[in-house]
């Protein structure tokens, strides 16, 4: 039986850790997976360069790796939970082969569903989502428990050549909505607009950078 | 394994799929490998100005082609027939954000198949892919691929849609294992 209890005494809070991963002014490229991290990084102030999903549960990872790979001068930042984590578990092989120096990926890790009534996942029991990174050949690949572990990873996370995989343990608990927008078009429409220019929404663009 | 290839089945199609992506100016090629796509792939891999990203699941590669588009970037998706199942799901990322999605599909289950086991996706991918909100072209015949390839890129990047050409069974050696 799954220790279902204990990441209601995680000392790490998933609002506090994302306010300290991102600010609205950064250039930082960031793709969050559906749910609670979806809410999380538009509680760190919705921006343009968000790309929050709200569906396609185990893309997260990959929609950052192609981003990642287009982009090759700017930081990929895929801020996920382990749920939808563990619904894409092949991408950080595909990580691995790829192996992107611009892509950072964190797990925000309460070892639950949030969204679905707070049901263990598979890392509530044997599942070590870092060891599975570094089985992958994630090089730089560690689990954040405490104040000081996640003090000493944050740049790490957001300037280490990559690619990085962090599993941040975080504390299970209910939080209020804080929902960006969900027109997927508008989503998209935006973030390309504010990477790539204005003229990217002309007919004629190519879709090229 | 032995491979049968009927005289004249014109086995070098897969070039025209190459120059169209090279006139459409692809720079990733995700895939799932299949016979039917090697030599293409092999392409592709050596290719300078492609990234060829072996995926381990192919609904992997419609969320990859997304993080392209967004980063300014056209991809394409090549597999068999079975890996359409895998992108059900995945596919509403590229229909609810209206991401352009170009998929290359081998297909299994129509022509001299051994394996029963390929039937099932191989006799239904074109209609769930329709399902899904993908227009699809199938060619049949080795003069269709490159016209066909054109134009499924071109409704996918000119015309915003999610379109998928179909590569008929029949233009594949036909496998035997020796049977």
């Amino acid at each position: 039986m799954p220790e279902t209890g204990r990441s209601n005494d995680f000392p790490l809070r998933r609002r506090e850790v994302v306010k300290r991963l991102l600010h609205k002014e950064d250039d930082l490229l960031v793709i969050a997976g559906l749910g609670s991290t979806a809410w999380d990084i538009t509680s760190a102030g919705d921006r343009d360069l968000n790309f929050p999903l709200w569906g396609a549960m185990g893309g997260a990872i990959s929609v950052g790796l192609g981003l990642a790979l287009a982009q090759p001068e700017r930081r990929v930042l895929v801020i996920t939970g382990d749920g939808e984590t563990l619904m894409g578990l092949g991408s950080l092989a595909t990580v691995a082969m790829q192996a992107p120096p611009n892509l950072s990926i964190c797990t925000f890790d309460n070892e639950r569903y949030g969204e679905t009534g707070m049901q263990a996942t598979h890392t509530s029991g044997q599942t070590d989502l870092a060891g599975v990174a570094a089985a992958c050949g994630i090089a730089v690949a560690a689990s954040v428990r405490t104040e000081a572990e996640l003090e000493a990873a944050l740049p790490v996370i957001l300037e280490a050549p990559g690619p990085v995989y962090h599993v941040i343990k975080v504390r299970a608990e209910k939080l209020d909505f804080v929902l960006p927008p969900k027109d997927g078009v508008h989503l998209k429409n935006r973030f390309r607009r504010a990477l790539l220019g204005d003229d990217v929404m002309a007919p004629a663009h190519r879709g090229l950078p | 394994m032995s491979v049968k290839t009927s005289k004249g089945s014109g086995m070098d199609w897969w070039k025209q799929i190459f120059s169209a992506f090279k006139a459409a100016t692809v720079r990733q090629v995700a895939y799932v490998p299949d016979a039917g796509h090697a030599a293409l792939i092999d392409a592709c891999v050596r290719d300078n100005d492609m990234r060829a990203i072996a995926l381990t699941s192919e609904e992997e590669g419609v969320a990859v082609l997304a993080g392209a588009w967004l980063g300014g970037a056209r991809g394409v998706l090549l597999m068999q027939s079975s890996g359409v199942g895998n992108c059900v799901n995945m596919f509403s990322l590229a229909s609810t954000c209206r991401f352009p999605l170009a998929l290359f599909v081998t297909m299994r289950g129509q022509w001299h198949e051994f394996n029963p086991w390929q039937h099932a996706m191989g006799q239904t991918a074109n209609a769930q892919l329709n399902t899904a909100g993908m227009q699809t072209l199938t060619a049949t015949s080795p003069d269709d691929v490159g016209p066909m390839a054109t134009a499924t890129l071109d409704q996918a990047f000119t015309g915003g849609t999610m379109s998928a050409l179909l590569l008929h069974q029949r233009l594949m050696p036909v496998k035997t294992f020796d049977r």
